[in-house]
């Protein structure tokens, strides 16, 4: 099974309860997923500077880490500890140089990377993921989220969804592809690195693939279509929007409902029924082998 | 509307719903049932059997009067997956959109739909009547064996793929027909067919009946034959 959410505000007035409203819906897709969860939100971001995601064992000291990753301007990077995760903010400038710098430290895994994203993740029911990373106090234009019933691989954090795709770019995923050994094997071969046996990581490697090769995000879902091969329902989450896609057969559930003030995403209508003006909304089904956006910079 | 009774799902649980109608038999006057905040539930008024007016204020989740007998079940919004899937007799109506496999297996009864219906609506029908206002999704009537599909707008792909003896009507464009799915010559007996069904629906006139076509099996996949050992 699996549950997905994603929020995609276009009211500037609702921002401040983005997380709130993507807490609530994620927690009702519970029943679709109880092993692990996960979300991404778009909320501020520096000019000039780079949000990295990191994950680490409980307790780990993100502080010591951020005070050790001394810049060669300007000290220490901002950091912001939530449970298992660390945001550290670093200028562009120096990205390159954090991250090598973080390669010496193996239990320190980069699980985004971007100007606004911050990516959590965690096993455990969708209520205490939300709850230890402080989701409904989030604020931010836009957030998908994922809760899992693991199938294809472990419940392990790693293997909990979101996957960075990218910079600003994350995909979740509900569904299960047949294709990833022999994908990931090809991927590999072209230099992408994979953490885990999970088939959704090899979705996000190959839309990171495609990307890197020159196609845009919504050609590489397209092309998606073509070389995945099994069931999905994917919400990708960009620095300015949301993209859904859902293999041709549409396997796998997807409502969508649309008011003035927001666009919502939901595996089932349910996920839905506490946003504002729900009653009022434009309530609907994406089509299959259809790529949907909505885009703030449009 | 004027309810005998009023259930609101903010207040009490769905399974206390379900347990009262099915207690229902319809010989009291209780007869007449409004259900408040559906929300999204699956399997609302699911498995009734009793001559009821159930009226649902709202969007219903999954399998919303499966197994129906005998009730109307009319859904003020959309309805999620399988909606009157395995409706044995009855009348189910959507005045928004339906989900996939709406009257999935349903032997009888009608399932009116006022919005589109998405993928495989009406497969495997066994003699269940479906009205769809707007369009059909890919793989429609899959396998469907008895009972008539009208679409008033078009058909996705594979429109009645490995169909037996099921009725398939469309007024719009159909995106391609299913393995043994053949365009069927529309005779006056089919005509009045639709009309009749249409009536019973509450959807007599204003609707020209000769903008129909009719799709129906070619009867080719029935038994096995080497020769067509491509299309199994």
């Amino acid at each position: 099974m699996c549950g997905i959410v994603g929020l995609f505000l276009k009211d500037p007035k609702l921002e401040p309860d983005l997380g709130a409203m993507l807490a609530s819906m994620l927690c009702v897709m519970t029943d679709r997923g109880p092993d692990s969860a996960g979300f991404a939100v778009y909320g501020d971001g520096a000019p000039g500077h780079v949000k990295l995601s990191l994950r680490a064992a409980e307790g780990y000291d993100f502080q010591g880490l951020a005070n050790s990753l001394s810049l060669s301007s300007g000290g220490a990077p901002k950091v912001a500890v939530r449970s298992t995760h660390a945001i550290i903010e670093v200028p562009v400038a120096h990205e390159a140089e954090v991250r090598a710098a973080l390669a010496a430290h193996p239990d320190v895994a980069v699980v985004g990377a971007g100007a606004r994203m911050e990516i959590f993740k965690e096993i455990g029911l969708p209520r205490d993921v939300a709850g230890r990373f402080g989701l409904e106090g989030m604020r931010g234009t836009h957030g998908i989220g994922h809760t899992r019933m693991a199938t294809e691989s472990a419940v392990t954090t790693a293997g909990a969804h979101p996957f960075s795709t990218g910079a600003d770019q994350c995909l979740v995923h509900n569904g299960s592809l047949s294709n990833h050994n022999d994908l990931r094997r090809a991927l590999r071969r072209e230099g992408i690195a994979f953490a885990t046996d999970n088939d959704s990581e090899v979705a996000a490697g190959y839309l990171t693939w495609r990307m890197r090769e020159g196609a845009s995000l919504g050609a590489a879902l397209e092309a998606g279509l073509k070389d995945l091969d099994g069931f999905f329902t994917f919400v990708v989450g960009t620095e300015s929007g949301f993209g859904v896609l859902r293999d041709p057969i549409a396997c796998k559930p997807a409502v969508m409902a649309e008011t003035d003030r927001y666009v919502a995403f939901g595996s089932e209508y349910r996920a839905l029924v506490d946003l504002p003006g729900i009653a009022q909304a434009k309530v609907f089904e994406p089509e299959p082998a259809t790529v949907y956006f909505w885009d703030r910079a449009q | 509307m004027t309810a005998d009774i009023t259930f609101d799902l903010a207040a009490a649980p769905l399974r206390e719903l379900n347990a009262a109608l099915h207690q229902a038999t319809g010989e009291s006057n209780a007869r007449r049932w409004r259900v408040l905040n559906p929300n999204g539930r699956h399997a609302v008024a699911a498995g009734v059997n009793a001559p009821l007016t159930i009226e649902v204020d709202g969007h219903v989740g999954y399998y919303c009067a499966g197994m129906n007998q005998q009730a109307r079940v009319i859904v003020h919004g959309n309805a999620g997956v399988g909606v009157a899937e395995n409706m044995m007799s009855g009348f189910v109506h959507v005045k928004g959109d339906a989900s996939q496999a709406a009257g999935a297996t349903a032997h009888g009864g009608l399932l009116r739909i006022d919005g589109n219906a998405s993928a495989r609506c009406g497969i495997s029908m066994k003699g269940v009547d479906i009205i769809v206002q707007g369009s059909v999704g890919h793989m429609s009537a899959f396998m469907g064996q008895a009972g008539a599909l009208i679409v008033f707008g078009d058909a996705g792909e594979a429109l009645g793929d490995s169909l037996y003896e099921a009725k398939l009507f469309v007024r719009g464009t159909v995106k391609s027909l299913g393995a043994d799915c053949v365009e069927k010559q529309m005779r006056d007996k089919h005509k009045a067919l639709i009309a009749q069904k249409l009536e019973a629906a509450g959807l007599s006139g204003g609707i020209d009946i000769s903008e129909f076509k009719r799709y129906g099996s070619a009867r080719k996949l029935y038994n096995f034959h080497i020769d067509n050992a491509d299309a199994y």
